[in-house]
Parts: structure tokens; C-alpha cells; sequence
């Protein structure tokens, strides 16, 4: 479903990326992880057309779609929720969940909201609520459902769990398996390693730029040299 | 008493006025962060369009408005796609310059075209019409400016509070690159404030010719209150621009008079009142 190939990616020259390549196959749980600057965010941005990247290609159903616009990328169903959540914190819960379906059909836009609802019910208490006033956890819900309303293809995380409570992180991993059983494909960012390569089919390690571990997430997790090295377990 | 009843009345009638042309200044400012100096020349824009539509056509300026809002529609669509649609991300100064430069250039265009004569269209239908309420006269021409304004504000304000577009275009404003996560293409949400904010300034020239004339320097005055209801109403704020243009016509009107010579100043040091005592104006977030 997405091909990366020789990602480079620098900010005003100072260099992000040096040549990643990543693969997540259709209905796969991918999880990126590394350290803090790893260049977890940046990939999630350049793949979502936040970024341009200097060199290599992002390939996104069977299309190359690296430099397009973010608006057409997230418009083919590659969709991200990104880091530190980027609510319209002056819109209304539903206000910024229906931004989300902008591109569907009311009908559509309808039915994915009571979906929406059903995953998170506090959401539907405070549907009238400015998203801005709410709690980082109930913040990220909205995130997450933003982006379940266009009903991506694939769905990008970028730290669903950063900043929020363990009550709120174990029902933000609840949903992501539940959207995952009903098939979404997904490439998860996540400090919460003991989560993320739980949930996750495969795994990329990425640090100071640069893949330098992949496979099955439970090799990952239980190969002492991730363990010690890279996720500092 | 009389006389501060009948000025009250005066300054809500033209407050409406201000109003309007604010809407534009203040949807520009809000979404795109651009001052736009060239506001004003677009209500005189409106006000030229109305006046050749009767001195060409016959038209009186309230069969005009629509013909003087699709065009200053169209203009700031070239406004937009043309100049400050090119310096978008650059230096807030490039901004300046360009809208500036437009200001300069609509209005010498205006004087080469029509030379700097006043245009007015005499006796236009609203004219005719006149009530008086007790002691209270209120002349029609004020009155379908007022209604007018009153009604094309509220629609720019219920297009952005109330639509889905609406509510694109505040995403946009907000959070451009959260805006193009969901599909929405902030630079056509820009483009649209541009067509929006010439709607209204159209709309508000043709409405202005029932009682003044149109010049090249026609819009400065009341794009210079605009400015002050901008302030006053929360930089960026419909509803709060609304409520200030009403605020700032009454406060125009009864320093008016008292003290004729000091409308402006009037104006101008509410608005300084305003900055210093509440930066973020009436019902602004910043
Ligand atoms: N806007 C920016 N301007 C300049 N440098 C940046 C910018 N954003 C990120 N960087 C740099 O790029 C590198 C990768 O950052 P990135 O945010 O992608 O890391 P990350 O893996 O997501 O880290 P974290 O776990 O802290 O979120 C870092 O060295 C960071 O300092
Ligand atoms: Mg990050």
C-alpha cells in the first residue's frame, strides 16, 4: 500500500533523513520507533506532504504521490494524525469531526460519525464542547476520530500517547485494534514501545535519520540488543 | 434630546455601513494574517461600478448590487490570484508592500480612468423615501444602506459561522497544515476570503451612491473606520466587527454632534482606548 524508497529529508540543510526506505503492505500494523529526534515525525510529514522531501519517492497505491500537495495525498485516504494533535481548538468536537469527513458525502459524513460515537461516547457528550477546552486525553480522541471520519486507506499515528493518561492510552489502543481488526491499514509512531510492538504485525527502528533495525514486531521486542540500544528498555 | 436621539439613530444607520465594509478586513486578517490596504479602494471599486451602472445602464444603485458585488468579487479573486496569493509565506513586510501597492495603483488607475471628479447619482429611488418617528427623521437613503449592510453582513457572518465551507475556511485560518490533513486546500480557502471580502465591499459601493458620490479617494474614510472596528470588534471576529460598527456609528455620530470637526479623531481614539485597554478587542481570541 505505501512504498518508501531513499527518503532524504533535510530542514534548511540540516539534515532529517538520509535515505529511509519503508514498506506497509495492505491491512498491516506497522510501528516506527526510535529516540527523540529520531526522525519519527518527519517521515509521518513527508509521506503525508507536509514535507518535501530532497530525494526519494513515496509511492502510495501503486501512484507516486511524493511532492503532491498534503491536501491531495490526504484526499487519495493517506491520512495522518500528527503530533500534538492540531485540533481547530475554536471549533466544536463535532465541528472538527465533520472537518474530517469534509470530502464525503453527507450521508457518508453521517454514517461514520455515529461510528465515531460508538468508539468514543464521551465524544457525543461533548459534541457542542470548543475542542480547545478539552482534556489532552479526550484532545486526542478527537484527533483520532477526525481522521476516522474521511475513513483512510491508510492511517498514520504520530504519538497517540504522548502527553496523555494511562487510562486514555489504554482506550486510544483499544480503538487502534479495533479499527485494525475491521482492516485499516496503519503506521503507528509510539514512545509506548511495549504497546506499539504488541499491537503492530511489523516494525521499523529508526535513528539519527536512518533505518537501522526492521522486522516482526515480536522479534523486535524480544531481541535484547533493540531492548538495550535502541529503545532503551 | 432630541438632537442625541436623532444622532444615535444617525450613527447606528451608518454604523451598519461600517460594519460591512469591515467584514472583509477583518475575514482577511483573521484566516490569513494580511492587512489589507487596498480595502477601501475596493468599496470605491463598488461605488464606480454602481455609478456607471446608472449613467450607462440607468440602473439605480439598489439594482446595481449585485452587479457591483459580483465584480469587486471578481477583482479580489485577480486581487488575490495576481498579487498577495504570490507572497504568501513570505515576510509579513512583502505583504504590506503588495496590498499596499494595490491601494496606490486601484486608486491611480481610478484617476486616469475617471479623472478625480465626484460621481454622483442624483435622486436615486431610496431618496424619495423618508419617515419620521416622533421626533426622530430618518432618511430613506440611510435606511436601505443600514437594512442593506445589516443583511449582507449577516450573511457573510452565517456563511462563516454556519456552513460547512464556512467552517473550512476557519480551519484553514487556524491550522493550515492540520486544514490540509482533511483534503481542504488552504490557498482556495484564501482565495475565497478574497471573494468574499469583495462581495461585501461591492455590495457595500453600491449601497454607499444612494447618498455619496464616489472619487477615487471615495473608500478612505470608511475603510479608516473600518479599520477602528476591526480593532474594536477582536481582529479576525464577524459578529464582534457587527457589534463595533454599530458601537463606533453611534460613538461617530454623537461626537458629531457636538463637536462636527472631530468625528474622525472621535474614531481614532476609541480605537487607541481599545488597544490599550483590551488588545484583543470586543469578542477577538488574541
Ligand atoms: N521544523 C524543524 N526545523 C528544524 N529542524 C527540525 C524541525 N523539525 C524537526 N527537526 C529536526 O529533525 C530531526 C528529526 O526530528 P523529528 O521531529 O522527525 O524526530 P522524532 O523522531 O519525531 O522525535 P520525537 O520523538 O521527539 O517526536 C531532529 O534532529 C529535529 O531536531
Ligand atoms: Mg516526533
Amino acid at each position: 500500500m505505501l512504498t518508501v524508497r531513499d527518503l532524504h529529508v533535510d530542514y534548511a540543510g540540516v539534515v532529517a533523513l538520509r535515505g529511509v526506505d519503508l514498506r506497509v503492505g495492505a491491512g498491516e500494523l506497522v510501528a516506527l520507533v526510535g529516540a527523540n529526534g529520531a526522525g519519527k515525525s518527519t517521515l509521518l510529514a513527508a509521506v503525508s506532504g507536509l514535507h518535501r522531501p530532497v530525494r526519494g519517492t513515496v509511492t502510495f497505491l501503486d501512484e507516486d504521490v511524493s511532492g503532491l500537495p498534503a491536501y491531495r495525498i490526504a484526499r487519495r485516504g493517506a491520512v495522518l494524525v500528527p503530533e500534538g494533535r492540531r485540533l481547530f481548538g475554536h471549533q466544536t468536537v463535532v465541528q472538527n469531526l465533520l472537518l474530517g469527513g469534509y470530502h464525503r458525502t453527507a450521508a457518508e459524513r453521517e454514517a461514520e460519525l455515529a461510528r465515531v460515537y460508538e468508539l468514543f461516547p464521551v465524544l457525543a457528550e461533548r459534541s457542542g464542547q470548543r475542542a480547545g477546552t478539552l482534556s489532552g486525553g479526550e484532545q486526542q480522541m478527537v484527533a483520532l476520530g477526525r481522521a476516522l471520519m474521511s475513513r483512510p486507506k491508510l492511517l498514520m499515528l504520530d504519538e497517540p500517547s504522548l502527553g496523555i493518561s494511562p487510562k486514555f492510552t489504554k482506550m486510544i489502543f483499544e480503538v487502534l485494534a479495533e479499527i485494525r481488526r475491521a482492516g485499516t491499514t496503519m503506521l503507528l509512531v509510539e514512545q509506548n514501545l511495549r504497546a506499539a510492538l504488541e499491537l503492530a504485525d511489523r516494525a521499523y527502528v529508526l535513528q539519527t535519520g536512518e533505518v537501522v533495525m526492521s522486522g516482526p514486531a515480536d522479534e523486535l521486542a524480544a531481541s535484547d540488543e533493540v531492548r538495550r540500544s535502541y529503545l532503551g528498555l | 434630546m432630541t438632537d442625541l436621539l436623532q444622532s444615535v439613530v444617525n450613527g447606528l444607520l451608518i454604523g451598519a455601513v461600517f460594519a460591512l465594509v469591515a467584514v472583509g478586513l477583518t475575514l482577511i486578517y483573521g484566516v490569513m494574517d494580511v492587512i489589507n490596504f487596498a480595502h477601501g479602494e475596493m468599496v470605491m471599486l463598488g461605488m464606480y461600478t454602481s455609478f456607471f451602472a446608472w449613467s450607462l445602464l440607468g440602473l439605480d444603485p439598489l439594482l446595481s448590487i449585485p452587479l457591483a458585488g459580483v465584480s469587486i468579487a471578481l477583482t479580489g479573486a485577480l486581487m488575490y490570484f495576481g498579487a498577495v496569493g504570490r507572497v504568501l509565506g513570505r515576510s509579513p513586510l512583502a505583504q504590506v508592500i503588495v496590498t499596499f501597492g494595490l491601494q496606490v495603483f486601484l486608486r491611480g488607475l481610478a484617476q486616469f480612468l475617471w479623472t478625480p471628479n465626484t460621481r454622483t447619482v442624483p435622486r436615486p429611488w431610496a431618496a424619495g423615501l423618508r419617515w419620521e418617528i416622533g421626533p426622530v427623521v430618518i432618511g430613506g437613503p440611510q435606511v436601505i444602506m443600514a437594512v442593506g449592510a445589516l443583511l449582507a453582513t449577516g450573511a457573510v457572518a452565517y456563511f462563516m459561522n454556519r456552513t460547512r465551507l464556512g467552517g473550512a475556511v476557519r480551519a484553514a485560518g487556524e491550522d493550515p497544515a492540520a486544514a490540509s490533513l482533511m483534503g481542504i486546500d488552504p490557498r482556495k480557502m484564501y482565495a475565497l476570503c478574497w471573494v468574499i471580502a469583495g462581495l461585501a465591499t461591492g455590495v457595500a459601493g453600491a449601497l454607499l451612491m444612494n447618498s455619496y458620490s464616489a472619487s477615487p479617494t471615495a473608500g478612505v474614510s470608511f475603510v479608516l473606520m473600518a479599520f477602528v472596528v476591526v480593532a474594536f470588534g477582536g481582529f479576525g471576529s464577524i459578529t464582534g466587527a457587527a457589534l463595533a460598527g454599530l458601537l463606533v456609528g453611534v460613538a461617530q455620530g454623537v461626537v458629531g454632534l457636538y463637536a462636527p470637526s472631530y468625528t474622525l479623531a472621535a474614531a481614532l481614539a476609541l480605537y487607541l482606548v481599545v488597544v490599550l485597554v483590551r488588545p484583543q478587542g470586543l469578542l477577538g481570541t488574541r
